[in-house]
């Protein structure tokens, strides 16, 4: 299986739509397009099971070629586990954000572009075995973030009694979020640096190769000096605490499809990042770090939880209570055991499939009846009982409810984490489990007051339920947290190492 | 040995009605829906049945114990070599009384709701939620392996919140599914946490294997392994954690807050639900891991027998000064849960007889099914033809519904504890098991006993006597002809499980239970009933005369005697204002001092610190500005300032 | 003839170099900058032949360097001249404050 083929399909979807007249051509040629990536990812995991299955080991279907020789630059890619999964999560949203973005009217064209151009950057990410090759894709996908929520997005609702917050407009959202990500990459690349110059030992070549550095052992001091580069870094994009405030207005100004790509994959990308490069190269470092990065993450998923109770805007809901779910995944990082490394990842893709999800939904909301405001909202159930049904199913998804994916995630991250004995990882483990109370109680309420009860606007009788595109990428979205949370066995299976 | 993998449709079937009345009942099946649904349950039943059949009288005893045998066993999540989540299905004779129970019940349930719920607008989805439910109570009953346990525990708690807030246009309902869901979460984190307790010091998931472990201490378990937090070791911790969870469940004090406005729910929903399964999940649990709560710190077992005891005091009195009918059958369920609880609280290490508290329980499990599901579909009709909850709407019905009058009367003999009922013989067994473990909790069962058969027959008298005959006038919304539809009393439908229900709630108690279920598997001979009913007879006696004394005519005597104890009186009216300190805590405290700083936190200081860092390079870049002035001059006096900089550099420094 | 000392031409030039450069920073007058900076230029010229005639006699480098010096200076005096006509033609000054629109 040609990998590069993953990163080829998106590039040339891109340029296609470029040369296309008209929203029609647009729209379902970027359909095509993700639809196509979409079959390629089954492929490449029918074709990883079997390579598994036949004894292959460690990064199957590598390919390599040279890139800048003077610096030892190659293009590397290849897959496990966690990559195959992470790439077939990324397909799944894509095509579920390519669905729910067919109404988008004004500058069709560039928008669908761009949306490629952050998948392209995702895949080749994943993919990647070569560090600055890793870097490059993560770099490719912060430009298009920007433009995309500072051109399509929506500022942050000020119409109501809660106008006291101070107004979020969409390009300080896009501002923030694209200079502090841009602060990550930063950290990222002088982690990198520190890396790539330890490499080769006394006098001999510098190597950026993943596996290589994989393989040596990195001197004590070189990690413990960048590894914080590296986590930190990482880190950003997957909301560590205290650099998390770009994803409550980031999240919320941009537009749906944006929104399900920022908080589904992009947030990944940091956690992806954290286990590959930080924990796995430097794996000394991690462990004396590894409380720092504990309290860190039990701090975002507490008090994360505890700031959506207090929102009043949909999306900021889901925005901080992305803070709080991506907290699990650090927090399965830090415990550094092995379940709960795995618990990480699978977080990974079930917040990916279940965030999509809800801001689907809330979009789909958002689009018909003009607010985001809990308080304005009410039951909708009656008025758009398919949309309704899909928020409720990815709320249930996000507090943990056994079926759906959230819960496999979150129980494996639990056992985990409990198995690191000590006072002080005993207490961590006891502060996220109590996170599955605060996470019921927001999510219920939001539920309660926008979903059930009476409706609240004579207007909102009158809106239409969900489109064919935007009932099929809820589907597939929930097939795939349904999938996972009925039959986790394939998943565990996926991610062995 | 059977193969008993034909278990696996039981709870499957029901979980098959779910999905296919969930996609297509709205708007295809719709009237379809209650006869799929119920036919279903009829299947799973008649299976449990044949189970039950099998288990306990062909091929269950091995050696003249009922051995636990685990009918399929299919890997599901695994963590590690050796700790895994199985889908696994145990049989053993707490198990299968429980398929039988919850089935029958669930069978019932349906039944009656073709008439009740018929005409609603979301019929199908009503019978999508009952058979969620039916699958996820039967899973939960079978589970093997302790996650499982929790996995169906959770979804049994989304059925109940989805039921609850069935009729979601309603306000209370929705505050109410939200109410029961939130406060059975927390009590699942403590069962979490309990989990992940055990689990770890057993190094399993499976049950079998856990309760081996656990009694059995091996010399590595008793060693550091097995650690202490404040002086308690962390086995009991375990324990007392999980059976938190299954007080949340279980609605024993204090956290019962949600079962009584649970009862915005169809009434057959409070049938099934909370009344003869979900809230007995607690009971259930604790009697599962019955063995390891045996060998533990003998503290446990005393919490668990003192909050059952409290809790069964305190729902009775509470349920003395009620007025909405449902209100009353909830706080008795919630006092009669505390009778099971603390008969397993009882357990002395004595042999056989040490252990009748366990049989007590699930007999009284057993038998409570019947008549407090019995109870709420009597009250369902009644609710059906006065169209309102309130006590004070309804009076000497006994003529205009004959047959729920005898159901109901029935039902209430069986709950007060008079024999020849099937309440009797449980409650004997209970307080039997209380005699010999603790007076003081014997005691206040006694008392306790009393005060339900006073409040039943309170309610009985309340609603069928009262009144001369006939409805008062002005009560609710009476539409003549039109209440009930017409047909008279109920449709045949609504009668059939009434019927079934009282004869079960009148012969239950004759079921020699104790030859069949108990904790060790070896049939127990049933109990002499010697003098020890003497007491709780005339108790229960006594309550009925005060009962009918107050309430057989309309009088002031009821108004005299709540002034003559206006202190406890207004107490238990309210509540014990444990719903106010729970609003309390959550709004002012949890709310206002964690909620609100911490968001306030992290928009203005943490993301102050962002933007301060902003406005930071903002400000040093309109300061350095200046630089580029436009004006020539200037530039070439940089120009050669750096030259001559450079100079000196290259100059005096570098030679 | 005794030799004047080389130092005497070299204070010479140098008193040219630096009145050259304060005509450049401090003069508003675009024509006066200009000519300062054929001071400049004009200084450097007696450097070249100075160090020429005393260092190096028999050679002629320097001197050469002094011719392409003035060639140059000429002409950039012609480009310059074009440049303030151009100038004063938009800001109507030959005022080198005026001319600040490259600024911040």
């Amino acid at each position: 299986m040609n990998l590069s083929l993953l990163v080829l399909v998106p590039l040339i979807t891109a340029i296609a739509v470029l040369f296309c007249r008209g929203l029609n051509g647009v729209r379902w040629v970027s359909l095509a397009g993700v639809t196509v990536q979409l079959l390629l990812s089954f492929g490449l995991l029918v074709l990883y099971w079997r390579e598994r299955a036949a004894g292959g080991m460690g990064m199957l279907f590598e390919s390599r070629h040279v890139w800048f020789k003077p610096l030892n630059i190659w293009y590397h890619v290849g897959v496990d586990g966690i990559s195959v999964a992470m790439i077939l999560l990324t397909a799944f949203v894509m095509v579920a954000a390519v669905l729910v973005s067919w109404s988008v009217q004004s500058w069709s064209k560039e928008f669908f572009v761009l949306l490629l151009f952050l998948s392209g950057g995702a895949y080749g990410f994943f993919l990647s075995l070569d560090l600055f090759t890793l870097f490059f894709f993560l770099e490719v996908s912060v430009i298009p973030k920007f433009l995309l929520i500072g051109i399509w997005g929506s500022g942050a609702s000020n119409d109501g009694p809660s106008a006291r917050t101070p107004r979020a407009s969409k390009e300080y959202s896009a501002m923030k979020l694209a200079l502090m990500l841009m602060g990550g990459s930063a950290l990222v690349f002088v982690g990198l640096l520190g890396v790539y110059y330890s490499t080769g030992g006394a006098g001999g070549p510098h190597t950026f190769d993943w596996p290589a550095i994989a393989h040596m052992q990195l001197p004590v001091d070189v990690q413990r000096i960048f590894f914080p580069f590296l986590f930190v870094g990482f880190g950003i994009f997957t909301a560590l605490f205290p650099f998390h405030t770009w994803v409550p207005d980031g999240h919320s100004a941009a537009p749906t499809a944006a929104s399900m790509f920022l908080a589904g994959i992009s947030m990944k990308l940091g956690g992806y990042g954290c286990l590959r490069v930080a924990v796995f190269l430097m794996p000394v470092a991690a462990r004396e770090y590894s409380l720092v990065i504990i309290v860190l993450a039990t701090i975002a998923i507490v008090y994360g939880a505890f700031a959506t109770m207090m929102q009043k805007d949909l999306k900021y809901i889901n925005a901080y209570s992305s803070i709080s779910h991506c907290g699990f995944i650090l927090l399965g990082i830090g415990m550094l055991t092995r379940t709960a490394v795995v618990g990480a990842v699978m977080q990974m893709i079930s917040h990916g499939l279940m965030t999509a999800l809800f801001f689907a939904a809330i979009g789909m909301i958002y689009d018909r009846a003009h607010t985001r405001l809990v308080e304005r909202l009410g039951g909708l159930l009656k008025v758009m009982p398919f949309i309704s049904t899909v928020f409720v199913i990815a709320g249930l998804c996000s507090l943990g409810l056994p079926g759906l994916s959230g819960f496999v995630a979150e129980i494996t991250v639990f056992m985990g984490s409990w198995q690191r004995t000590g006072e002080a990882y005993r207490l961590a483990t006891i502060l996220a489990c109590a996170s599955i109370v605060i996470t019921a109680v927001y999510i219920l309420r939001a539920t309660g007051q926008t979903i059930m009860g009476p409706v609240k606007d004579p207007y909102y009788n009158g809106l239409a339920d969900a489109t064919w595109n935007e009932k099929l990428a809820a589907v597939l979205l929930g097939i795939g947290i349904i999938a996972i949370g009925v039959a986790p066995f394939w998943l565990s299976d996926l991610l062995r190492f | 040995m059977s193969n008993y993998a034909y278990i696996a449709w039981i709870p499957l079937l029901p979980l098959a009605a779910f999905v296919v009345l969930g996609l297509f009942g709205r708007k295809y099946l719709r009237s379809f829906s209650g006869v799929i649904g119920t036919a279903v349950v009829l299947t799973s039943a008649v299976l449990s049945l044949w189970a039950a059949y099998e288990y306990f009288f062909v091929a269950g005893k091995v050696d003249g114990v009922y051995q636990p045998v685990i009918a399929l066993k299919v890997a599901w999540l695994s963590f590690s070599p050796g700790l895994s989540i199985d889908m696994s299905i145990i049989l053993d004779p707490i198990s299968v009384m429980m398929i039988v129970v919850v089935s029958f019940v669930s069978l019932m349930v349906h039944l009656f709701s073709l008439g009740y719920m018929k005409g609603e607008e979301r019929f199908g989805t009503y019978y999508a939620f009952l058979g969620l439910f039916t699958f996820s109570m039967l899973g939960l009953v079978l589970s093997g392996n302790i996650f499982e346990i929790y996995i169906f525990w959770e979804l049994v708690g989304c059925s109940s919140f989805l039921l609850i807030g069935y009729y979601y246009d309603r306000p209370t309902a929705v505050a109410a599914a939200k109410k029961a869901f939130i406060v059975t979460r927390f009590a699942d984190l403590g069962f979490l946490i309990g989990i992940l307790i055990l689990s770890f010091q057993a190094e399993t998931l499976d049950f079998r294997t856990l309760i081996q472990r656990l009694t059995e201490p091996s010399p590595q378990l008793a060693g550091d392994v097995m650690g202490s937090f404040l002086g308690i070791s962390l086995l009991s911790w375990g324990l007392i954690l999980v059976f938190i969870g299954g007080a949340g469940k279980s609605a024993l004090f204090p956290l019962h807050i949600w079962l009584p406005d649970a009862m915005e729910g169809p009434t057959p929903v409070s049938a099934l639900i909370h009344a003869a399964t979900m809230v007995v999940a607690g009971v259930y649990l604790v009697a599962r891991l019955y063995p390891v709560y045996t060998v533990a710190d003998p503290a446990v077992l005393q919490v668990i027998l003192y909050a059952g005891a409290l809790s069964a005091l305190l729902a009775a009195i509470i349920a003395c000064t009620q007025t909405d009918i449902k209100r009353i059958l909830a706080y008795s369920t919630m006092s009669q849960i505390g009778y099971m609880m603390f008969a397993l609280g009882t357990f002395r290490p004595v042999g056989a007889e040490g252990a009748l508290g366990f049989t007590a329980a699930m007999f009284h499990l057993f038998t409570h099914a019947f008549f407090k599901a019995l109870l709420f579909l009597c009250a369902g009709v009644i609710i059906h033809q006065v169209h309102s909850n309130e006590m004070r709407d309804m009076g000497g019905l006994r003529k205009s519904m004959p047959l729920t009058h005898g159901c109901f009367l029935i039902a209430c003999l069986a709950i007060a504890g008079i024999p020849p009922f099937s309440g009797f013989f449980s409650k004997e067994e209970i307080l039997l098991a209380a005699y010999n473990a603790n007076k003081l909790v014997y005691a206040v069962g006694l008392f306790t006993s009393g005060l339900t058969a006073f409040y039943m027959f309170r309610l009985y008298f309340s609603v069928f006597w009262r009144l001369p005959g006939g409805l008062p006038a002005g009560a609710g919304h009476f539409e003549g002809a039109e209440a009930g539809g017409g047909h008279g009393e109920a449709p045949a439908s609504m009668k059939i499980p009434l019927v079934v229900l009282a004869v079960g709630a009148a012969l239950a108690g004759f079921i020699p239970f104790s030859r069949l279920v108990t904790y060790d598997g070896k049939p127990m001979a049933p109990h002499a009933m010697g003098l020890s009913v003497i007491a709780p007879v005339t108790l229960a006696l006594l309550g009925v005369l005060l009962a009918g004394y107050l309430y057989l005519r309309e009088s002031d005597r009821p108004g005299r005697a709540a002034a003559a104890l206006s202190g406890l009186y207004r107490l238990a009216c309210h509540k014990f204002y444990i719903d106010e300190v729970y609003f309390f805590i959550t709004k002012k405290i949890i709310f206002n001092l964690i909620g609100r700083p911490a968001a306030w936190i992290d928009r203005n200081i943490v993301d102050g610190l962002m933007n301060a860092l902003g406005a930071l390079t903002a400000r040093i870049s309109a300061g350095i500005k200046g630089i580029q002035s436009g004006r020539v001059q200037d530039y070439a006096l940089y120009f050669f300032a750096g030259i001559a900089v450079l100079a000196v550099l290259f100059i005096y420094i570098y030679t | 003839m005794s030799q004047v000392p080389l130092s005497h031409i070299l204070f010479v030039s140098t008193a040219l170099f630096f009145i050259g450069m304060y005509g450049l920073f401090t003069r508003r007058n675009m024509i006066t900058m200009l000519m300062s900076v054929e001071l400049i230029l004009n200084s450097v010229n007696i450097n070249f032949v100075a160090f020429n005639k005393y260092l190096y006699p028999d050679k002629l480098e320097g001197v050469f360097f002094t011719l392409f010096i003035v060639a140059i200076a000429a002409a950039e005096a012609a480009v310059a001249i074009a440049i303030i006509i151009n100038l004063y033609r938009n800001l109507r000054s030959i005022d080198v404050e005026a001319a600040d629109e490259m600024k911040f």
